[in-house]
């Protein structure tokens, strides 16, 4: 049986394979593990949808910011101190009830990670990104989410470096929330345009 | 190129998977993968383009039997291996046969923060726009077999000009290291039926990113 050490787990053989390459370039002098380590607690701690939610609820409490963050939204965003890697032209687009706006990368996975950290795995999959441009009314139902049939969708398949954020609206019976309690409202879906906010919903 | 990751638009791919916003890693050597990919990117042999283009490379089987970070992991051995860092021996064996080269290059753990922090803008001096908001436009029918940011469903196709972002660097050329070639990038609106056909939503608009080698006047 030495011939298929991993005949039937990808995980094994995809874990072994990715340690063989590590290490390489560790013995090499090439990579860092630790700066390995450094950059997945980044992305798995620190840079995540929560800036965006912060971002979102600033932009419902404070009309100011959030004509900035339609005019120039890589400083209104910066200003919050999100920056860097994937999120170097920002875009922000506010759903209405007069337009649904949502995102894609129909050519790979562009995604703007210093507001929504490391897209998930359905923004990444074929599924998601053959369909966003042609049907996403219904790719929005597959999330639950039904728009009236005649509200405009205004779908943006990020081709280069510009990245968007969608602003979605604030849900109704809000008035009371403070900013920190409209954050944690705010889902990571509806950042991307594929969910709606109700003041019930948990992210 | 026409390759196996330009899909907007088809047909067959099935459902899509909703996962709660924690879910961000489905075991841990994709996390490896995720950071090895960044870290290996400070030696300087490839660009965004460039590492683009090796993943959209792949064979078509290979592409679509993947997943994510398995097509990153492949893509980052080629690259790797067309730098001369690693041979393809090095990784079946898992054992170094010769030194590293650019070690000089290697990210460090107290460069991380900057480095993710100062990411990597696009946008350059370059030619003056030949094209303004509202212009009407039309995509070029444009197939090259190497890089490009063009889908295939939006070749030929008249749209709108609706923002004007400046010269920002140039795919096409990057990817082969030919230069940044900075072009005028532009947002280009299209009605859904003008890319899907009559039957397509007539609520929708479909808007893409297109350097202005890729459009004529419509």
């Amino acid at each position: 049986m030495h011939d298929h050490p991993h005949h039937d787990n990808e995980m094994d053989e995809m874990t072994a394979r990715v340690r063989a390459l590590e290490t390489i370039l560790i013995q090499k002098g090439l990579v860092d593990p630790k700066a390995v380590d450094a950059i997945i607690e980044t992305y798995e701690h620190r840079v995540g949808p929560r800036n965006g939610a912060a971002v979102v609820a600033r932009a419902w409490v404070d009309p100011t910011y959030a004509d900035w963050l339609h005019e120039d939204a890589n400083a209104a965003i910066a200003d919050m101190g999100f920056v860097g890697r994937q999120g170097e032209h920002m875009v922000a687009l506010f759903n209405s009830p007069q337009v649904h706006h949502m995102v894609v990368c129909t050519l790979c996975s562009c995604y703007p990670w210093p507001v929504l950290g490391l897209p998930p795995t359905w923004y990444k999959s074929p599924a998601y990104r053959s369909r966003a441009v042609r049907d996403p009314r219904g790719v929005l139902r597959e999330f639950g989410v039904h728009l009236p049939e005649d509200r405009p969708i205004k779908v943006w398949d990020s081709t280069a470096e510009v990245r968007y954020l969608v602003i979605p609206e604030r849900p109704a019976g809000t008035n009371d929330l403070d900013e920190a309690a409209l954050a944690g409202l705010v889902t990571r879906d509806s950042m991307i345009g594929c969910g709606l906010l109700t003041a019930a919903e948990k992210p | 190129m026409n390759g196996p990751h330009d899909v907007g638009g088809r047909h067959g791919f099935g459902p899509i998977i909703a996962e709660d916003e924690n879910l961000l890693f489905h075991g841990s050597w994709e996390k490896r993968v995720l950071g090895t990919t960044l870290a290996a990117a400070s030696l300087g042999y490839w660009n965004i383009d460039a590492s683009r283009h090796a993943r959209e490379s792949l064979p078509p089987v290979v592409y679509y039997g993947s997943s994510y970070y398995a097509i990153w992991l492949q893509a980052l051995e080629n690259l790797l291996m067309t730098a001369g860092e690693v041979t393809a021996e090095e990784l079946s064996s898992a054992t170094v046969a010769k030194p590293g080269h650019r070690v000089s290059r290697k990210l460090t753990e107290q460069e991380v923060a900057s480095v993710l922090e100062k990411g990597g803008p696009t946008n350059r001096p370059g030619p003056a726009p030949r094209f303004s908001e509202g212009d009407k436009v039309v995509t070029r029918n444009h197939q090259p077999a190497a890089h490009t940011r063009l889908p295939g469903y939006a070749r030929g196709v008249v749209g709108t000009i609706t923002a004007s972002h400046g010269p920002h660097v140039f795919p096409d050329t990057n990817a082969r290291f030919e230069g940044e070639n900075p072009q005028p990038l532009y947002t280009v609106a299209f009605d859904a039926k003008s890319l899907f056909g009559e039957d397509a939503d007539p609520t929708l608009t479909v808007h893409i990113e297109a350097w202005e080698p890729y459009l004529d006047p419509a």
